[in-house]
């Protein structure tokens, strides 16, 4: 099992909490990121007073942007499996297969209580969790890539046989209210056939969410100098197909103010990292040589957006440690995932499956 | 806003005005996709552009369907139709960001959402689009929708408007749980028969104060929901007389639930067909119809009522001779057809088609065409029609359902609309940037009994 990252140039994230829901400012913060050279823009969903829907804020966000990836986070425990699995794949359509899902399971007893649940908790989280994303992979596997036909000569819209069941049930042992889900799912395979899923790598093991289930873990620890351990820790334990993103809060010395002097303090739990732009771009150089990839929530978003785009992301471009940005590329091209075949196409045609190769673009 | 919106009165004033509203899509045979201008159902640039055109055409709303399970027939998904759509806010949120004025409408159900969550996303559709967004309430109750969901069927059919309402209602105080912009909410307690809420809204309300409130249920108990908590009814009843009459039956139950004479609007579903002349417009309906009910289509709408496959049977020959192999009909499922005495409807339908000579096509086209809800004619000539309608204020306006995507409007934008502004009958402009300003409804007032249900965190 390796424990160091393929040699190639990482990307970075950005958490753009703080733009609020105003459709202006969700504009100017996103395009600012994506702008600044971000290859990713994550939303946050944790519940709190003034905070939109995530995806929706994501979705608004699709048609005014080309490059950068769009992601909220979506809750596993309280919401319903099918609706999540198609407001992603819709997610993925609005801005052509940029695309991916934080995978959260919700631990507060209020989030059970606004639906009328008991509340879940412990390892039950991580069933949840595992058998949300699981529904939501089935379903969007569940039309095979060619399934719309249009054939005019057969009156055909779509080939039944490329529509399968999901056919998805709880596994014996599932500590909450078992249930299943049918399928197929309401709208097509989205564009990049599986939207990339993250997760906090806390939620994702053995006994958890499997690592195969997700494409990227989320890595946090207390401060930053045990980050990069924390790293390759994580890489150890779930082995080098999963992607390892560092979690890191940032404030920066702004406009003459010193970076300590802008922030009262970080209770995130995270690591934070106050200081100049040119120490946090050593920072990170260093740090990249181990994460595929740092997520940033900055202090302030609009401030700390303005300085990472003028004085953090072009130096570390200069030093060649970040990927290029593609142009019309999706998140999965960003992740290095290539686009896989449906597994019910795999299933329903052994000589395919024999020859299941070369899936990049396929259908697409 | 305030000086449009009516005050609140016993006598129903018609405004002498209409306004459009675009439904898309349907997942039925209404949506033609043989034809060689179909575009895509699921690209985003189908989406902007009907979303984009209805602008240009200064329409009131822009409305998304909802898929809860794919239709079936005969056991099988259906194929024949369009089939697959988006989740409908998502969409909408994405459009809000590529459009300014237009309404954004999303069709949700009360049965298999959960009350807190569908209001917190409906808010924030609300928010981020700057107060243009609305929800069309329906209702399912089958089990066999249910099995995509973690509660299955629940739902007792007879239970299913009193379980709505109360849900709207929930909705409404998580809608008005923020005093000022600033907060504090007040936590929202329920307890129903079939779900408990106990939660803290996150979001303030939007510039049109909440989302707009459409219904559309035709039966008494759905007339008298829509009269109770609906500000637009979406309504099966666009033929001029039908109209006029539904307008009466509205106004009389929505001024008996205390709201007064004007408080709910009128949209019925509906289709145009429009050229130049009358002549060109009526060719264009057969092309249109033919496409719409391929032969394949007439077969497979046959075998629902049939139970049996019907494949050796001539389209364009008489209907089968053969009776169904079932005592009720098999329906395609999600598609709204329910048990029926199948072989009492096959003898009706046989004598129906010889005496009127059709064959199986003609036969499935009369009776699946939108006959009452369809608009045939040149420009001037529907103007015409649809300012008979404003005049006497039998409808607040038509929610169009295209036959083509994401051309369908193009004509109605272009033609119908100057013909219409012309008379006097249809806005020259928004009127302001939310929902509810451009429909001319009147703010909610929270009212005392609302405050006294919350409470206080």
């Amino acid at each position: 099992m390796s424990t160091s990252k393929t040699p190639q140039a990482g990307f970075l994230a950005i958490e753009l909490d703080g733009a609020g829901w105003d459709g202006v400012d969700l504009s100017r913060a996103v395009l600012a990121a994506e702008s600044a050279g971000f290859h990713v823009a994550t939303f946050t969903d944790a519940p709190a007073p003034g905070r939109a829907h995530a995806l929706q804020r994501a979705a608004f966000a699709g048609p005014v942007t080309r490059t950068i990836a769009l992601v909220p986070e979506v809750d596993t425990v309280y919401t319903e499996p099918f609706h999540v699995s198609t407001q992603l794949a819709s997610l993925d359509y609005v801005c052509g297969g940029r695309a991916g899902w934080i995978a959260t399971a919700a631990e507060a007893p209020e989030a059970a209580a606004a639906v009328g649940r008991s509340s879940v908790s412990g390892a039950a989280l991580a069933q949840e969790a595992a058998a949300s994303v699981e529904v939501s992979r089935r379903l969007w596997d569940s039309w095979e890539d060619d399934a719309v036909i249009r054939d005019v000569a057969t009156g055909r819209y779509i080939d039944v046989d490329k529509l399968h069941y999901a056919d998805f049930e709880t596994p014996a042992g599932f500590a909450g209210p078992g249930y299943s889900v049918k399928g197929p799912s309401i709208i097509p395979r989205p564009l990049q056939g599986q939207l990339p899923v993250l997760a906090a790598a806390s939620l994702v093991g053995e006994g958890q969410v499997p690592a195969g289930a997700v494409d990227a873990v989320l890595v946090s620890a207390p401060t930053p100098e045990l980050l990069a351990a924390e790293v390759r820790d994580v890489r150890a334990r779930l082995g080098a197909s999963v992607a390892v993103i560092a979690e890191l809060d940032v404030v920066l010395d702004s406009r003459g103010q010193a970076a300590a002097g802008r922030v009262a303090g970080f209770d995130s739990g995270r690591a934070a990292y106050a200081c100049s732009a040119a120490g946090l771009t050593d920072f990170l150089a260093e740090l990249l040589k181990e994460a595929d990839g740092v997520r940033l929530h900055p202090a302030s978003l609009f401030v700390d957006l303005e300085e990472l785009g003028r004085l953090v992301l072009p130096e570390l471009r200069r030093r060649g440690v970040l990927r290029p940005v593609v142009q019309d590329g999706t998140f999965r091209d960003l992740l290095g995932l290539s686009r896989p075949v449906s597994r019910y196409a795999a299933a329903s045609d052994a000589t395919a499956a024999s020859n299941a190769v070369a899936p990049a673009g396929a259908g697409k | 806003m305030t000086q449009h919106t009516r005050a609140k009165s016993d006598v129903f004033t018609p405004t002498g005005q209409i306004q459009f509203g675009v439904f898309f899509q349907g997942v039925n045979s209404g949506t033609i996709w043989k034809a060689a201008e179909s575009g895509s159902q699921t690209d985003f640039e189908s989406f902007r552009r009907i979303a984009q055109t209805a602008e240009r055409g200064l329409f009131a709303a822009f409305f998304l369907g909802e898929g809860l399970r794919l239709r079936e027939h005969l056991g099988r998904p259906h194929a024949l139709d369009v089939v697959g759509r988006p989740d409908a806010q998502t969409m909408l949120a994405a459009l809000a960001s590529v459009t300014k004025n237009i309404g954004l409408v999303a069709t949700q159900n009360t049965t298999y959402n959960d009350p807190a969550d569908l209001a917190h996303r409906l808010a924030s559709l609300d928010l981020v689009s700057g107060g243009r967004a609305a929800w069309n309430i329906v209702t399912t109750d089958n089990a066999w929708t249910g099995a995509n969901f973690r509660r299955g069927g629940y739902l007792d059919h007879a239970d299913r408007y009193k379980h709505a309402e109360a849900f709207v209602e929930t909705a409404k105080r998580i809608w008005d749980s923020w005093e000022t912009p600033e907060g504090p909410a007040r936590r929202v307690l329920h307890e129903g028969q079939h779900y408990t809420v106990d939660v803290t809204p996150r979001l303030p309300r939007s510039a049109q104060y909440r989302p707009v409130l459409f219904q559309a249920g035709d039966s008494p108990e759905g007339r008298n929901f829509a009269a109770r908590q609906a500000d637009i009814i979406f309504s099966a009843h666009p033929k001029f007389d039908a109209a006029v009459e539904f307008r009466k039956d509205l106004v009389a139950r929505s001024v008996a639930a205390g709201r007064g004479a004007n408080a709910v609007q009128i949209m019925p579903a509906s289709e145009f067909i429009l050229a130049p002349t009358a002549a060109e417009a009526a060719e264009k309906k057969e092309w249109v119809r033919s496409l719409q009910i391929g032969p394949q289509q007439a077969i497979a709408y046959l075998e629902q009522f049939w139970g049996r496959e019907l494949s050796a049977y001539d389209p364009d020959g008489p209907l089968p001779g053969i009776d169904p192999v079932v005592d009720e009909t098999s329906e395609t499922r999600g598609s709204g057809f329910h048990g029926a005495k199948a072989r009492q409807l096959a003898d009706q339908w046989r004598a129906e088609a010889k005496d009127k000579g059709l064959s199986i096509r003609q036969f499935v086209t009369s009776r699946t065409a939108r006959v009452d809800a369809t608009f045939t004619g040149s420009y001037a000539d529907v103007a015409d029609r649809l300012a008979e309608y404003a005049r006497v204020g039998a409808v607040d306006g038509f929610n169009i359902s295209p036959w083509l995507v994401p051309t369908g409007l193009d004509d109605i934008v272009n033609h119908l609309v100057p013909e219409l502004q012309e008379r006097g009958v249809y806005p020259t402009g928004y009127r302001g940037s939310t929902l509810r300003g451009n429909l001319g409804l009147a703010t909610p007032v929270r009212t005392a009994d609302d405050a006294a249900q919350a409470v206080r965190a």
